[in-house]
């Protein structure tokens, strides 16, 4: 009961700290050109924050689309590889409802909570969900009255969070510990010369690299 | 193509992906090798994460000493949501500061 208790308080707290950065999703989709409806739907339909704002970007700097959405798609090309361990936690029957959720947020807080994976997975779902949403139409909607959310330091909230969550893994395994700094090595390496989406992906090399030793 | 065909194909193809690991065969979910690649791939993942969110577009003074203080707050055994507020407060007041 505890372990769901925890895991249900991590994901709504996530969803909303997180969540909050739609604000800057907003302003960003507006300021590049997109309109509010169409804003809104990338968040309603799409909800895979990376990608929706390298789409953005792309529409911001006059870039071809086609390429633009490729880009958005290797973004969240990552979400699928979630899903293969996702799979035996969370219920087969809802899983044309529950797929619509699988992001970083949702899957870190579920392998942070393998007792109760299943509630934080659905907690931080329904929390980011509707907080994502929201903040992102009130940005859009009122772009140029939203203050930048860097100013609140809301950028060291992503990070802060996936630290968090993977923190208790870190300390006990010294094998993830080894994935995670091969992780960040790579990812760090790769940045500069590919394009956005790559590096974290390229990232994943690590694990097998740890797997076929 | 238009900037709504944009975001449809974006919408669809995003949705595609999430479904595409949830559903993969049973034979390839039980296949061992997956099953350990699966187990180790979302920490490679989200470490990578950090590190590109933190550093990916060069180095900023303040986002770097709230995650520095995330860290303090988790060898301090802070509480989860504890760890996020410090890490907010310490990038916000910096900036504000002007550092």
């Amino acid at each position: 009961m505890s372990a769901r208790h925890d895991a249900v308080r991590a994901g709504l707290g996530v969803g909303l700290a997180v969540g909050v950065s739609g604000l800057a999703f907003g302003a960003a989709a507006v300021t590049a050109g997109l309109s509010v409806a169409q804003a809104c739907a990338l968040s309603l339909f799409a909800f895979t924050g990376a990608s929706q704002f390298a789409l953005a970007g792309v529409v911001a700097g006059g870039g071809a689309l086609v390429p633009g959405v490729a880009g958005a798609l290797l973004l969240g090309a990552r979400n699928g590889l979630y899903g293969l361990r996702l799979a035996f936690v969370l219920p087969a029957r809802l899983r044309a409802f529950t797929a619509h959720g699988v992001i970083d947020e949702t899957s870190a807080v579920a392998f942070a909570h393998p007792g109760a994976a299943r509630a934080g997975f659905y907690a931080t779902f329904a929390s980011l969900y509707v907080t994502w949403n929201l903040t992102t139409f009130l940005a859009a909607a009122g772009a140029s009255a939203v203050a930048d959310p860097s100013v609140f330091g809301l950028d060291a909230v992503g990070p802060a969070t996936f630290l968090a969550l993977l923190w208790p893994r870190l300390k006990e395994s010294p094998e993830d510990r080894k994935v995670a700094l091969a992780g960040v090595v790579i990812a760090l390496a790769a940045t500069p010369f590919l394009p956005p989406g790559v590096p974290v992906l390229l990232a994943a090399a690590g694990a097998l690299a740890v797997l076929v030793r | 193509m238009s900037l709504w065909w944009a975001v449809i194909a974006t919408c669809a193809g995003c949705y595609l992906l999430k479904y595409a690991g949830l559903a993969a065969p049973r034979k390839v979910l039980d296949h061992p090798a997956v099953q350990r690649f699966a187990t180790v791939v979302p920490v490679a993942l989200l470490a990578a994460l950090i590190a590109v969110q933190s550093f990916g577009q060069g180095f900023d003074w303040p986002r770097t000493a709230g995650l520095a203080a995330a860290v303090a707050a988790l060898l301090l055994r802070a509480p989860f949501l504890v760890v996020l507020v410090v890490a907010a407060l310490v990038t916000g007041l910096l900036r504000i500061s002007g550092m």
